[in-house]
């Protein structure tokens, strides 16, 4: 009988494996058109491999990416109230959210991490675009006033990433309540003394441009997103003439004054870990890919030491910066 | 005096009232004074009966109505000395925003507020009341002063929102509402606004980021235009009515959910009827809010305004 099982199994098996098998191997490019396969997609952070363009990445793919090991915590956010306007357009809210959640798998539109990027400890938090357009409600209010509170508290730096079609209408006034609320969270960095980092991703716009994102020490914003206050169509329908081309994408801003830098996701890594040390007054990291933070750690074990007398003078003039976020606790 | 869409019937009436007096005016020995006024008795009730039950829609008419006193108004009857302070010092002078130094039951008080205008060519020129970058940056100059010199700050909102222009959105008005909210939330001093006609999304919100906030009965405050809701959500700009039930955006409903803090009642048939009623009842507001914050500590004052905002969502409307 051995040979009949030897023989039928592949057959059934193949029938089986090949309805797993995910339906969208390929994507094609918005931009350029060309077909990219998923894997060499995610390998280049979903940012063509012909073009460059930056397609929208999901938060835990780019906190995956960010964190070293791809290791990183998630930050609880407290739950605010369901639908407390009892909100209905052609659909009810709950039912909108429901196939959100569905479709993304997510919870809401924000996710707050927190870990060790480039062997420097931060807190993250990663607005969510596929999520209802990323929408600013409660939620995601919460999620930042958590993430600021957390970063306090450990005495580490934020890193925001923005993508947002701006506030939540379902959430009423209550979604433009975020905007005081987020700079509330903004004010608490400040207060502490610790670096808050925006990346302005496409497309950052509205209420979530107007509060939280245009408030960082320093914007770096990922090339060609569209970032504005009120959008293109807005504008176009209320001064009735034709925009410039590149009009609020980011190199327009850039230019405008609005930011600091446009980065290529590929780069942004290295350069969050050097500005953030930089402003904390910490040595230059080690560029290489790490072991997760987990593994037994030369490289910060010394750091306390500063053996390097060339790093000694810096760690020295900020010390009281350099000691805080190092800790481990 | 503008009819609005919903008080057609009462146009009908109250025009018949006048009619009629007009016209014993001409003929002497004429008595008309009973009939017309069975037919004010009959507007009054229908005015009382119009304005008790307004729809969310109705009160966005009636918060925009352009009879409606606006800031220049209220600063011209409650201020004193009102002494106008102009520009942002980097760009220009925007006036959809205006104020200043002035005296309010004799303290001086920076007082600043969106102005509408009140005809077409005042209009234009305050750009209908909706700010660009530099209006954002004049009130962080004037927010900053008050501070510096201990002056209460008081905010009179009424914008349709900020205004969605190139050379606005070139010059950065994302980030002057930002900045304005961030300005609003840092100050050492009294901070009271009251939200006069329309709250306009976030640039009320760059004003009315406050200790106190009180709305007219009437007025709005809201995330979005209901037009603009209609035509996101319903995908039909029409359906405004709705978009308008939708978002809650009454003064009665926000103080419910504890987004502002009292309601001023209007007189009747709204602040456009009788102005000079609405102003000293804002005025009443204003005096007692202020009051309420005399002698706090500059650092209370601020702990206190963030608070306030860290604590706006805990309640939600019955169903």
């Amino acid at each position: 009988m051995n040979w009949i099982s030897n023989y039928v199994r592949p057959t059934i098996n193949s029938l089986f494996s090949r309805r797993e098998v995910p339906e969208n191997l390929w994507t094609k490019c918005p931009e350029c058109g060309t077909m990219l396969f998923h894997r060499e997609l995610t390998d280049n952070l979903y940012v063509c491999t012909s073009c460059d363009h930056h397609m929208a990445i999901s938060p835990r793919a780019r906190f995956a990416a960010l964190f070293d090991g791809g290791i990183f915590t998630e930050v609880k956010v407290p739950e605010p109230l369901p639908d407390p306007l009892h909100f209905r357009d052609q659909k009810k809210y709950p039912d909108r959210m429901r196939a959100a959640q569905k479709a993304t798998g997510e919870k809401e539109a924000m996710l707050v991490a927190e870990g060790e990027m480039g062997r420097t400890p931060i807190v993250a938090v990663a607005q969510d675009f596929s999520f209802m357009g990323g929408s600013m409600g409660m939620y995601v209010g919460n999620a930042i006033i958590a993430a600021a509170e957390r970063a306090v508290e450990r005495r580490w730096p934020l890193v925001l990433f923005s993508a947002a079609g701006g506030a939540r209408m379902q959430e009423g006034i209550l979604s433009l309540m975020q905007m005081p609320r987020t700079t509330v969270a903004v004010e608490m960095l400040r207060e502490a003394g610790l670096p808050y980092i925006v990346v302005l991703t496409h497309p950052t716009t509205g209420g979530v441009t107007a509060s939280y994102a245009m408030l960082g020490d320093v914007h770096i914003a990922e090339p060609n997103a569209l970032i504005c206050f009120a959008g293109p169509r807005v504008i176009e329908q209320t001064i009735r003439e034709k925009l410039p081309e590149g009009f609020q994408r980011a190199e327009y801003l850039l230019d405008h004054g609005m930011l600091d830098r446009v980065t290529h996701r590929k780069a942004l890594r290295d350069e969050l870990v050097s500005i953030i040390r930089m402003l904390t007054g910490q040595p230059p990291a080690i560029k290489a890919d790490l072991p997760p933070p987990a593994a037994p750690d030369p490289v910060s074990a010394q750091a306390p030491a500063a053996p390097v007398p060339t790093d000694a003078a810096i760690a020295g003039k900020s010390a009281g910066a350099a000691a805080a976020p190092d800790s481990k606790k | 005096m503008q009819y609005l869409e919903f008080e057609k019937s009462l146009a009908e009436i109250e025009g018949k009232s006048e009619e009629l007096r007009a016209l014993a005016r001409q003929n002497t020995g004429m008595d008309v004074e009973k009939e017309a006024a069975a037919l004010d008795r009959k507007a009054e009730a229908m005015l009382r009966d119009l304005y008790k039950g307004l729809t969310p829609w109705q009160k966005c008419q009636v918060a925009r109505h352009p009879d409606r006193p606006h800031c220049k108004d209220y600063i011209e009857a409650l201020f004193t000395e009102y002494t106008p302070l102009a520009g942002d010092r980097n760009f220009a002078d925007d006036h959809a925003v205006m104020g200043g130094l002035a005296r309010f039951n004799d303290q001086p008080v920076m007082v600043i507020g969106h102005e509408k205008g009140h005809d077409t060519k005042s209009r234009i020129a305050r750009n209908f009341g909706m700010a660009r970058p530099e209006g954002y940056r004049k009130a962080i100059r004037l927010m900053d002063l008050a501070h510096r010199f201990g002056l209460p700050v008081i905010t009179l909102v009424d914008t349709p929102g900020a205004y969605p222009g190139k050379g606005a959105e070139e010059r950065g008005q994302s980030e002057a509402i930002a900045r304005a909210t961030q300005k609003c939330l840092s100050l050492g001093v009294p901070l009271v606004s009251v939200i006069i006609g329309e709250g306009g999304s976030g640039g009320a919100v760059a004003f009315a980021t406050a200790n106190r906030v009180a709305m007219l009965e009437h007025s709005v405050y809201s995330v979005i235009s209901p037009e603009g809701c209609a035509s996101i959500l319903w995908k039909d700009a029409d359906k405004m009515r709705e978009a308008a039930e939708a978002l809650r955006l009454t003064a009665q409903d926000l103080e419910k959910l504890g987004v502002i803090d009292r309601v001023i009642a209007e007189p009747l048939g709204g602040a456009q009827r009788d102005r000079a009623a609405a102003i000293a009842s804002v005025g009443k507001a204003l005096g007692a809010m202020l009051k309420d914050l005399a002698g706090k500590k500059p650092d209370a004052l601020v702990r206190a305004r963030r608070q306030k905002f860290l604590e706006i969502g805990g309640k939600g409307l019955a169903a």
